[in-house]
């Protein structure tokens, strides 16, 4: 099919729902925001229009800079886990019958329908001392008392991992579905195990793949607020907790707002570096 | 015994049996061509051969050594597959020391190496090109070259040149064959084109519903066809049912002289290639017949003949036009040195 350009105003009518669609329900808000961050907070909740930078300023103290630094590690922390699990799982998962593979996806996809109240107090019982999977443990015999495991770092990232895992496997799915079985058996052929096989083919050839899946992975868990604070002790807490907490809690809409525009700026540039460094790799 | 040997062969697919009981042989520095309509248990050979796939009964041997239940990847294999399976992300030199690489050669060795057979496949001076920078037959030459960086103990291909187009094709096959002799490297290629078994192997091998139905040179495989299935998908060729008693031969209800079954046989399917059908005018010993076509191909033609609603095709060069026209009455004469007699 030969594309032509758009010749007059009209060809891009059809642009124009999805456009109004962006801009009343994306821009507009995000507009509000970005200017409610420079506004200045009254007290007893409410703000007046006006161009301060202490909202900001507040924010690059270190309490808060620490907070947006254990944030940010937590997300990749989390896209690291779910990318190194979801890639041989997947790509196993397309190797099976496709019946397998039905029941597959559509277990995943239920635990998808789960809201992230229910995982996080799912797991936090299953991380307690009366009724945690210690107890299971004990019976077996590798522990010798049932012990709580939480509120700790390493239950948050269970519980995140647990929840964008199905996310990661149904992006994942598509690439390694369409990747040339035969490569791996020519690998085979030519003297890779089926382990070296996997590193040394399968790996590379879905690089793009994988780094936009760490992407959305990193982004989709830099949202989380809740399992931090179900599963976590306080300095477990995400850039988002103290986010919802200023603007619903301490009701300081400006402060809440300049941190989460400097969240959105601060992931862009992430994202945009790790982009580059994609592209770089792949022109080398 | 060096080489390759197959012994007693099945492999099964549930119900399905893809290839049974095949027995063969290869001796060490030989082309073998598997020929044979698509689903006749060619491919599933090859594979097993290549350990991509498990016999489910039976035994492969390579140089004397059992190799039925040997990993692929310990096999010392160079594979072309029909897709050819080049890597996308690597270079044509890096899909080219990927075999070296695996097994941790030195740098310089896979340089060296890469050169080598890069001017082997006539392609010197396209190693840090991107493959999907290729034409079809360029990457055909990158996968040989890959299959045979490592200097493999067997040499195998699965359809190698179907995604070529017809010129391209011959020319390669014509390459293949003479790049085999001058390696003296044992191989193994799966085809359903018989011109390209004929033009590269030294034995056919025609399968058909998994089992082998003749292993043979090109030209026996051609002259000499073990039965009509063979006779009809190794070339063109004309099958008439003959019957014989008390010392006369009688084909479609015509008796017929200077053609003999052997002694015991009273029923068979006569093979008669177009080639060896001399038309004559109508005469007693003769098959009557009435001509209905006439193709004219140039370098050929084809003169269709109706005998007794059988059509037989005679195929003539230029120097030897028959002088008849559509709807002539002519003759065919039978000599027993003519026709290859299958048995039922």
């Amino acid at each position: 099919m030969r594309r032509e350009k758009p010749q007059t105003i009209a060809d891009y009518a059809p642009l124009l729902f999805p456009a109004t669609m962006l801009i009343v329900f994306f821009v507009l808000p995000f507009g509000t925001m970005i200017a409610v961050s420079f506004f200045k907070r009254m007290q007893g909740g409410f703000y007046t229009p006006d161009f301060v930078f202490e909202n900001y300023a507040r924010f690059l103290s270190m309490f808060f800079a620490g907070v947006l630094g254990f944030s940010l590690m937590l997300a990749i922390v989390v896209a690291i886990c779910c990318v190194v699990l979801a890639l041989p799982f997947t790509y196993l998962l397309t190797r099976m019958t496709r019946r397998a593979q039905i029941a597959w996806l559509v277990a995943l996809l239920s635990v998808l329908s789960l809201s992230e109240v229910i995982i996080g107090f799912a797991w936090s019982t299953l991380f307690s001392r009366t009724a945690g999977i210690t107890n299971l443990f004990v019976t077996l015999g590798i522990m010798q008392h049932a012990k709580a495991l939480t509120p700790s770092f390493g239950a948050v990232l269970m519980g995140m991992v647990y929840q964008a895992f199905p996310y990661t496997v149904l992006v994942l799915y598509p690439a390694l579905v369409r990747l040339d079985p035969t490569l791996t058996e020519a690998a085979r052929t030519l003297g890779a195990s089926p382990l070296r096989a996997f590193f040394t083919v399968v790996v590379p050839s879905l690089r793009s793949t994988i780094i936009a899946t760490l992407i959305m992975v990193f982004i989709f868990a830099l949202g989380s607020y809740l399992l931090p604070q179900l599963l976590g002790r306080p300095q477990h807490w995400t850039l988002s907790v103290l986010i919802t907490d200023q603007a619903i809690y301490q009701s300081n809409m400006p402060f809440a707002a300049a941190m989460a525009v400097f969240l959105v700026l601060v992931t862009l540039a992430l994202v945009a570096s790790t982009v580059l460094l994609g592209r770089k790799g792949e022109a080398a | 015994m060096s080489g390759l040997s197959i012994k007693d062969v099945t492999k099964q697919f549930g119900d399905f049996k893809a290839v049974r009981n095949v027995e063969l042989t290869v001796p060490h520095g030989t082309f073998v061509c598997l020929l044979g309509p698509s689903g006749c248990g060619k491919t599933t050979l090859l594979r097993m051969i290549a350990g991509l796939d498990l016999p489910t009964s039976g035994a492969i041997e390579l140089d004397g050594k059992d190799i039925t239940n040997t990993p692929t990847h310990q096999r010392d294999l160079g594979v072309v597959f029909q897709s050819l399976a080049l890597f996308p992300h690597l270079t044509v030199g890096e899909n080219i020391a990927y075999p070296l690489r695996i097994r941790r050669r030195s740098k310089e060795e896979q340089k060296k190496r890469v050169d080598e057979l890069l001017s082997m496949v006539h392609l010197r001076g396209y190693a840090d090109r991107p493959v999907s920078k290729l034409s079809g037959g360029q990457r055909q030459r990158v996968a040989i070259a890959r299959a045979l960086s490592i200097s493999p103990k067997l040499f195998l291909l699965d359809e190698p040149l179907s995604a070529l187009d017809a010129k391209l094709r011959e020319a390669m096959q014509v390459e293949l064959r003479q790049l085999q002799q001058r390696l003296g490297i044992t191989t193994i290629v799966v085809t359903h084109d018989q011109r390209e078994a004929m033009t590269m192997a030294d034995t056919v091998v025609v399968m058909n519903g998994g089992e082998i139905r003749q292993a043979a040179s090109p030209i026996e495989i051609y002259r000499q066809p073990a039965d009509s299935f063979v006779a009809d998908f190794i070339g063109q060729t004309n099958l008439i049912e003959v019957e014989a008693s008390g010392g006369k031969t009688t084909i479609l209800g015509q008796p017929v002289a200077g053609l003999k079954l052997p002694a015991n046989l009273t029923k068979a399917t006569l093979s008669i290639r177009p080639e060896d059908v001399h038309l004559t005018a109508p005469r007693d010993g003769a098959l009557a017949g009435t001509v209905t076509f006439l193709r004219d191909l140039g370098g050929t033609i084809e003169t269709f003949v109706d005998v007794a609603g059988r059509q037989i095709v005679a195929v003539s060069t230029p120097r030897e036009r028959p002088n008849v026209s559509v709807g002539d009455k002519v003759g065919i004469s039978l000599t027993d040195k003519d026709c290859v007699v299958l048995k039922k």
